[in-house]
């Protein structure tokens, strides 16, 4: 057990991808790194026992781990061979450098994250290594996660791992003209694991909880090594406002709830407290970004006592403006939700209609289910049915599907 | 090495990033860019694909000798440059000032080390 009682395990699972970063930065081999931090790890579960776990349990292991990789070095002519001729690590002193005991370990994630994200990989891979790597999930829980067999997840990321060695992807965050569309990419890989595990597409919870909280956790890492970045600010404000919701989002009986009859007493206040505070830190840059204008509309819902009393006005300004930001179908059918309840369902509707022949939007059920929405307020039940049997056809989770069909039964009958 | 890539003519083919052909003086300039930087190790500029020959060698050890190249390709390669840098980055830079990238596409390679 640790110093505050938690087990060595916890301990590990915090430090395991800081670890990493340190050790890939060092010597510029991600294959080295990985195998001398799995063996300190060992270590440590071999001596701390007896001798009790070390008052720098972090500054411990990146010692052992590099007098590990030092002495694997010394003995393999052809890995010395190989580490002279890598550029990566771009300042050879520090290789030899001693790792201060009890002083700062340089947090080196940061590093990792934008080689794990690099744009010569492909998304699943920057996906699959950024889990691996940063979050410190094995393979087998991402394989599990993204419902691919474990084989499948290995293959990617070893040739994720190959390309980033044998392509030379640098240990290193992009300099000032590249940082905008560099962290563009490490923000949408953090944000695609936070959707994939609250849509859990195909799977049977709605809200795959671990990857939800990987993507938070990452989030909270960029955040702490770039505090004053905006869209990093807001990536997290987002997660958080969203998650807020979490157990409010499906009923006993693992049925979806909509937002409009969620209970919102059961919503995380100071998730919600956090969001919105880190909401208006993100809010004080200009121009604003499309996550800290998502994190505005999350926060203006999470802040409204019911679905009715929501500024509804301010709701559809913050979607003009992300539209004008990133003009997709989806932000303009959520536009077109907002439009709904600031200026009436009729307005809704027409606006929703609009958007009938978007390609993307007519095969998925969140625009059949917000027409729904609005026919039935506007009293056409037999059509509102027939969208909400179509969006119950089309949805992908057994408690987003359940949901539907009931909405569709209830308006089929007639009285 | 990068491999500078010309995309070929006619309907359903890949749209070059803009139409037209880089002048000799833009790859003279960026050869002296790369020489002066000090990167440069070697570089080859191709003559036309038209003037392409294909050999193949069957089980039976014939060759087959055929013209061109092969009908269905829609990319040529044009050129090549062998330069040193440290790491991936690096070597996107200078592919993204290679006036081929803007013609066609740089395919950025390491070269395997034996």
């Amino acid at each position: 057990m640790g110093p505050a009682g938690e087990p060595i395990e916890a301990v590990f699972r915090e430090e395991r991808g800081r670890l990493l970063a340190l050790l890939a930065a060092r010597f510029g081999d991600l294959d080295l790194a990985e195998e001398v931090t799995a063996e300190a790890l060992l270590a440590a579960v071999e001596t701390w026992p007896r001798s009790g776990v070390p008052r720098e349990p972090l500054a411990w292991l990146a010692t052992t781990a590099r007098r590990k990789a030092v002495d694997r070095i010394r003995r393999d002519a052809t890995l010395a061979t190989k580490l002279a001729t890598l550029h990566a690590d771009a300042d050879p002193a520090r290789r030899t450098e001693p790792i201060p005991e009890h002083e700062h370990i340089p947090d080196d994630r940061l590093q990792l994250m934008f080689a794990c994200c690099h744009p010569a990989l492909d998304l699943d891979t920057q996906t699959g290594l950024t889990l691996r790597y940063i979050a410190g999930l094995s393979t087998a829980e991402i394989a599990q996660a993204f419902l691919v067999p474990p084989a499948t997840m290995a293959q990617r990321l070893t040739r994720g791992k190959r390309k980033i060695q044998q392509s030379r992807i640098p240990f290193r965050v992009p300099g000032p003209d590249e940082l905008e569309g560099r962290l563009g990419l490490v923000l949408h890989v953090v944000y695609l694991i936070f959707t994939e595990g609250y849509a859990a597409t195909g799977h049977h919870d709605l809200v795959r909880c671990d990857l939800v909280d990987e993507a938070i956790r990452l989030a909270r890492i960029l955040h702490r090594l770039m505090p004053g970045e905006p869209r990093v600010t807001g990536l997290l404000a987002l997660m958080l406002l969203t998650d807020a919701r979490r157990q409010a989002r499906v009923d006993d009986h693992r049925i979806a709830v909509s937002l409009e009859d969620q209970d919102r007493g059961l919503w995380d206040t100071s998730m919600i407290d956090e969001g919105a505070r880190l909401t208006t830190q993100a809010l004080r840059h200009h121009p604003p970004n499309s996550w800290s204008v998502q994190a505005a509309i999350a926060a203006l819902h999470d802040e409204a006592p019911s679905a009715q009393e929501t500024d509804w006005r301010q709701v559809r300004l913050l979607y003009d403006e992300l539209f004008a930001l990133t003009p997709t179908p989806v932000v303009a059918l959520n536009r077109a939700i907002a439009i709904s309840w600031h200026e009436g369902p009729q307005a809704g509707l027409d606006h929703l209609e609009a958007l009938a022949d978007e390609p993307g939007l007519a095969r998925q059920h969140h625009w059949h289910a917000a027409r729904g929405h609005t026919l039935a307020r506007l009293g056409r039940h037999t059509a509102a049915a027939e969208a909400y049997r179509r969006a119950s056809e089309l949805a992908q989770t057994p408690a987003e599907i359940a949901y539907l069909s009931s909405r569709a039964e209830e308006y089929a009958t007639p009285g | 090495m990068l491999l500078i890539m010309g995309f070929r003519k006619g309907e359903d083919m890949l749209q070059p990033p803009s139409s037209g052909a880089p002048s000799v003086e833009e790859f003279m300039q960026y050869q002296q860019e790369l020489g002066q930087a000090g990167v440069h190790v070697d570089s080859a500029v191709l003559h036309s694909f038209e003037d392409a020959t294909q050999v193949q060698v069957n089980d039976a050890g014939e060759r087959l000798v055929t013209n061109g190249p092969f009908a269905e390709s829609r990319e040529y390669l044009g050129g090549y440059q062998i330069i040193d840098v440290p790491d991936l980055d690096a070597a996107l830079d200078w592919a993204a000032r290679c006036p081929g990238a803007k013609y066609g596409r740089v395919e950025v390679r390491p070269l395997a080390e034996f």
